[in-house]
């Protein structure tokens, strides 16, 4: 699968030629198992791996929690407090859940912007940042469906203003945001389709990370110095790389496994912190909460949605915020044909550094502001911050890679390990084990 | 490592965000203490015993509490009333009967009434469905510090009247600092309302943590076990980590030195 050139499997005993002669699944396993990686992948490399274990952490939870829920405006919220309360350990599938999605957010975002500052979207590997922001939008579809599930207050509204955003839309917006809702408000049609895509989507994520990871094993990992693995030889190659198993698997697991530790930290003794205290009153649409706040991870977009406040020519404020919202998500997309930069890694690149540290800035600023009121100076703050985003994606990062004189990258991957790492002691061992070892 | 710092900063405080909206103008919350704050905080049975009175004895004449059954009472790491001791309390409520369409006393798998009067919102999650602190500058790091504050903002409501009035469409409605807002409620409790059986002095804020205490415990039953099972989790992840750690360095040995130091 890989075009580095690699070790390929070979089946010894009689079980496993029978098998692959029939199914090539050892080999599969192998070829992914030992894909040449980097050695000189930095901590920013781990969140792969995190959010494989979120995807499957809240699918598991997610099913068991079904067998428990009922998706009925007049019972859902009831059978929620009968998961937290007479289910076995169901408390703690829910917060497990609820907090997972959190995590899964923490995780996809400092995947993202690795990707951004390591130039991992540029050629070769554009389909694979292209079906990572697939899989980003579908993770935004699946958590604010989820949110709807509990029908509290903030489900309620929730759902409202996102599905309201659709009507926003010049002719067909109306139809199309009946179609969502099922009728013209939300409702039980709401409830029981978010439902049934909330199960659906999570599969069809696995179905994209499965192609994510397809794609960069066929064009070989980035790494910190943008640097390409050699190909001329295997022997070449295995100077840029180390097999994926052990050294990745077992580095990738110690950071998943620190992280976790905050997680279940958050799990057992705050688990409502990232939670709105609205949403443990049941949904009433008589009632409309003071201040209608997505979950922390829309925030950022939810804050670009409010900036634009006045009209452009013939569009309003409204389908203006909607699709200046959109057209931020789509900036990610088009990314690999913004940045003209020939230099791929931020590590060489000066002005792209001070600019995308900007961004970092600029999304955490979006992020605060989209949490408050929509009133001065807030406004005004989500509107330069609004600016900002565009600014980055369609004027600097374009311009950059004319004006930018950017610094020479090491030769190779193994020149810059070896410029940061002394060589290992003697005793340490041969200096390539085997993988049966 | 400055940068790596602000990043992990911002992460932290970027987060809290979407709980921690600017609270009503002029809302005063008192941090009171509880029990059961903290990782390592537990109910206090007594005090769950005494908040329990004092709902049943003030909160129910208007107030419900729709989600609990009668049989928690008797839970571990809740009021644990005895079996018969609960089983007498569920008692005194009567419940028509589906099929026969008689009143019954009350028994274990029965819930508490729902409210009495209709604009009484339902107690059982009013501990979490109210944030007591926010903040500051819409970051959450008081509500780190401090925890969400439901069962402070139930205290402070239910002695923040500060004995102002005003007739509103006929209705009179009474001023609350905890609120900063005129509420329909009226002022409920004054000192020795409730005579309580373990002796302690029923004045107004001891009646008021207590149904505050009781009603955290309404809100999330389950705290005991989850404190317990975060703990071990905790630990137990840095045992692993630790193990990890030694085992990562362990393989990589064989394939890299120290770090240079200018690197």
């Amino acid at each position: 699968m890989s075009g580095i050139p690699h070790d390929h499997y070979e089946p010894k005993t009689t079980a496993e030629k029978w098998i692959e002669s029939r199914i090539p699944v050892l080999g599969l396993a192998y070829t992914t198992l030992m894909i040449p990686t980097p050695k000189n992948l930095n901590w920013m490399w781990i969140w792969g791996i995190v959010l494989t274990f979120c995807l499957a952490l809240q699918i598991v939870t997610g099913i068991v929690l079904v067998m428990h829920y009922t998706p009925d405006t007049t019972l859902a919220f009831r059978s929620v407090e009968h998961i937290m309360r007479d289910v076995n350990g169901g408390w703690a599938l829910r917060y497990i859940h609820a907090n997972g999605a959190s995590l899964f957010f923490i995780a996809v975002y400092a995947h993202i912007f690795r990707g951004l500052y390591y130039g991992s979207y540029k050629a070769p590997r554009e389909i694979t940042w292209i079906i990572g922001m697939l899989i980003y939008l579908a993770m935004m579809a699946t958590a604010f469906m989820g949110y709807v599930l509990p029908w509290g207050q903030m489900s309620f509204w929730g759902a409202t203003v996102i599905t309201g955003l659709f009507g926003a839309l010049p002719v067909v917006g109306h139809d199309i945001q009946t179609w969502l809702l099922g009728g013209p408000a939300v409702g039980n049609p709401t409830l029981t389709r978010f439902f049934s895509l909330h199960y659906l989507l999570p599969f069809v994520i696995a179905g994209l990370v499965a192609v994510h990871i397809w794609a960069f094993h066929t064009t070989g990992n980035n790494n910190p110095t943008g640097v390409e693995v050699r190909r001329g030889s295997k022997a070449e190659a295995q100077k840029d790389t180390l097999p994926f198993w052990p050294y990745f698997v077992i580095k990738d697991l110690f950071a998943l496994a620190f992280i976790l530790i905050f997680f279940a930290a958050i799990v057992g003794f705050m688990p409502n912190f990232l939670g709105h205290p609205d949403n443990y009153l049941e949904a009433n649409p008589m009632v409309t909460p003071a201040h209608i706040v997505p979950e922390w991870y829309f925030l950022p977009f939810y804050a670009i949605l409010r900036a634009i406040t006045f009209d452009i020519f013939f569009i309003d404020s409204k389908l203006g915020g909607v699709l200046a919202m959109f057209g931020s998500i789509i900036m990610l997309l088009l990314v690999p044909w913004l940045d003209t930069s020939r230099t791929r890694s931020g590590r060489y690149r000066p002005m792209f550094r001070f600019w995308f540290w900007g961004l970092v800035l600029d999304f955490f600023v979006l992020m605060w502001c989209g949490g408050m009121p929509a009133e001065q100076p807030y406004v005004i703050i989500s509107q330069l911050a609004t600016l900002y985003w565009f600014t980055f994606f369609l004027v600097v990062l374009p311009l950059l890679g004319v004006i930018e004189t950017p610094k020479t990258p090491p030769a190779t991957i193994q020149e810059d390990f070896d410029a940061h790492y002394e060589a290992p002691a003697p005793g340490a061992g041969a200096a390539r084990p085997t993988p049966a070892e | 490592m400055i940068r790596k710092l602000i990043l992990s900063t911002a992460v932290a405080l970027g987060l809290g965000a979407g709980a921690g909206l600017a609270a009503e103008t002029g809302a005063h919350v008192t941090d009171f203490s509880f029990s059961f704050e903290g990782p390592f905080g537990s109910f206090d049975q007594s005090q769950l015993q005494r908040g329990l009175q004092v709902y049943t004895e003030v909160c129910a004449a208007c107030h419900g509490l729709r989600y609990v059954a009668f049989r928690n009472l008797h839970d571990a790491g809740g009021p644990a009333l005895s079996d018969e001791q609960m089983r007498a309390y569920a008692a005194q409520f009567e419940f028509e009967d589906p099929e026969t369409g008689e009143m019954r006393p009350g028994t274990p798998p029965d819930h508490f009434p729902p409210s009495a009067i209709s604009n009484a919102p339902d107690l059982s999650l009013m501990a979490k469905a109210r944030a007591g602190f926010h903040g500051p500058a819409g970051l959450g790091i008081n509500q780190i510090m401090r925890g969400m504050g439901g069962p402070e903002y139930i205290a402070s409501f239910v002695t923040g009247f500060t004995g102002e009035e005003r007739e509103e469409a006929g209705t009179l409605l009474y001023e609350n600092s905890a609120k900063g807002a005129f509420v329909a409620m009226n002022p409920v409790l004054s000192a020795d309302l409730v005579t309580y059986e373990d002796g302690t002095p029923a004045t107004e804020e001891q009646m008021a943590k207590d149904v505050a205490a009781f009603l955290m415990w309404t809100a999330e039953p389950k705290m005991m076990a989850r404190k317990q099972a975060g703990l071990t989790a905790v630990l137990f992840l840095v045992v692993l980590t630790v193990l990890l750690y030694f085992t990562n360095k362990k393989i990589w040995s064989t394939q890299k030195g120290e770090k240079k130091k200018h690197a």
